[in-house]
C-alpha cells in the first residue's frame, strides 16, 4: 500500500499543477509577484523602486535554467541521501 | 522506487512550457523604512535559528537529515506552479524542516534560499530580503510548527498533520506578504485595509492549490523518511510505530 501511496499523492500533485494549463488555455500565468508590482503602481503611481537588481539572468531561458539547476541540486542531494540510507538498511550493523 | 518517480516527475515538470516567476517582494519595492523594519524583525529569529541548529546537530546522525530538509526547501521554492487564477506562484518547502528541526532552524534555511534567489536569480532582492525572510522563513515555519503540534494533539496521524502544517505554512507566508505590501502601500481611500484586500486578491486564491500541492509533496518526502530514517525520526521524537495508512 505504501508503495502506491506516494505515487498516488504525486499523481494528484501533477493534476493540480497541470489542470490550470488545460482549464485556462489563454491565461498567461504571470507571476503573482509581478501582479503585486502592478498593484503597487496602481495604489501609488509615484512610487519608484529605489534599487534594481544589480545582476539579472540574461534571458528567460537562462532564468529558467537557473531555477532548474536549483531544483536539480536539491533533488540530487535527496537522491544521494536515499542511496546512503538504503545501503544502511540493507546492511544492518 | 518512489524516489525515481519523484525525479522523473520533477524533470518532466521542469520542461513544461510556462513562465518562470517567483512571488517574493521584488528588489526595491519596499520603501526604505519598511525594508529596515522587516530586516530588524527577522534578525532575532535568524540568530536564535543559528543557535538552535548547532544545538540540534550535536547529534551527528542528524546532519544528513538536516541537509535533506534544506534540499527539500531548495527544490520546492524553485518550482513555479500555474494556478487556477491564471497566474503562477510557488511553494516554500519550509514545512518539513519546521516539523523535524523546529521553526527557527528553518528561518536560517529559508533565509539562505532567499539570499541565493536574490543574488543569482534576481528574484526577491537584497532590500526586500528582510521582509521576504519574515514571511517565508519566520511566519511560514512557525505556523507550520504550530499547526503540526495542534494536529498531533488532536490525535491526527503524522501524514495528515504534516499535510496541514505544510499547507498552512504556505498560505500564511503569502498572507504575510500581502499584509507587508498593504502596510507599505496603504490605498488613498480605505488605507491599509483596502490595500490588503487588493494584495490578498492577487495571492490568496492563487495560493490555495499550491498550498495543497506543497502539503502533498511534504507527505511524500515524509513517507520516504519514515522508511529510511526511522532512527533519526526517533531521535527527533517523530517516529511512531503505527504509521497511518500503512
Amino acid at each position: 500500500m505504501r508503495r502506491y501511496k506516494n505515487a498516488f499523492l504525486l499523481l494528484i500533485v501533477v493534476l493540480l499543477m497541470t489542470a490550470p494549463l488545460f482549464l485556462l488555455p489563454d491565461a498567461e500565468f504571470e507571476g503573482a509577484d509581478d501582479l503585486a508590482g502592478e498593484a503597487i503602481s496602481e495604489i501609488n503611481p509615484a512610487y519608484e523602486p529605489w534599487l534594481e537588481p544589480f545582476w539579472e539572468p540574461g534571458s528567460e531561458e537562462m532564468e529558467r535554467l537557473l531555477f532548474a539547476v536549483q531544483a536539480v541540486l536539491g533533488c540530487a542531494f535527496i537522491g544521494y541521501y536515499i542511496r546512503v540510507k538504503k545501503k544502511d538498511v540493507l546492511r544492518p550493523e | 522506487m518512489s524516489y525515481k518517480k519523484i525525479a522523473v516527475v520533477f524533470l518532466l515538470y521542469l520542461f513544461l512550457p510556462r513562465e518562470a516567476y517567483a512571488m517574493h517582494i521584488m528588489e526595491g519595492f519596499l520603501p526604505v523604512k519598511w525594508a529596515l523594519f522587516w530586516t530588524l524583525a527577522s534578525l532575532p529569529f535568524l540568530i536564535y535559528g543559528v543557535t538552535s541548529i548547532s544545538e540540534k546537530l550535536k547529534d551527528p546522525q542528524l546532519k544528513l537529515l538536516f541537509g535533506v530538509t534544506g534540499a527539500f526547501a531548495f527544490v520546492l521554492s524553485a518550482l513555479k506552479i500555474p494556478s487556477v487564477t491564471g497566474s503562477s506562484s510557488h511553494p516554500t518547502g519550509v514545512g518539513l524542516g519546521a516539523v523535524l528541526f523546529g521553526p527557527a532552524a528553518m528561518s536560517v534555511i529559508g533565509f539562505i534560499v532567499l539570499l541565493f534567489q536574490a543574488l543569482l536569480l534576481a528574484h526577491g532582492g537584497l532590500t526586500t530580503l528582510g521582509a521576504n525572510t519574515f514571511s517565508m522563513a519566520v511566519t511560514g515555519p512557525f505556523v507550520a510548527y504550530g499547526v503540526f503540534k495542534v494536529a498531533k494533539k488532536a490525535g491526527l496521524g503524522n501524514g495528515v498533520a504534516i499535510f496541514l502544517a505544510a499547507s498552512f505554512g504556505n498560505l500564511t507566508t503569502y498572507l504575510t506578504t500581502s499584509l507587508q505590501l498593504a502596510l507599505a502601500f496603504p490605498a488613498e481611500t480605505g488605507g491599509v485595509l483596502a490595500s490588503a484586500v487588493k494584495f490578498l486578491s492577487i495571492f490568496a486564491l492563487t495560493q490555495v492549490p499550491l498550498a495543497i500541492s506543497e502539503g502533498l509533496l511534504t507527505i511524500v518526502i515524509f513517507n520516504i523518511l519514515t522508511k529510511f530514517s526511522q532512527n533519526e525520526l526517533r531521535l527527533l521524537h517523530l517516529y511512531t510505530n503505527t504509521v497511518k495508512g500503512e
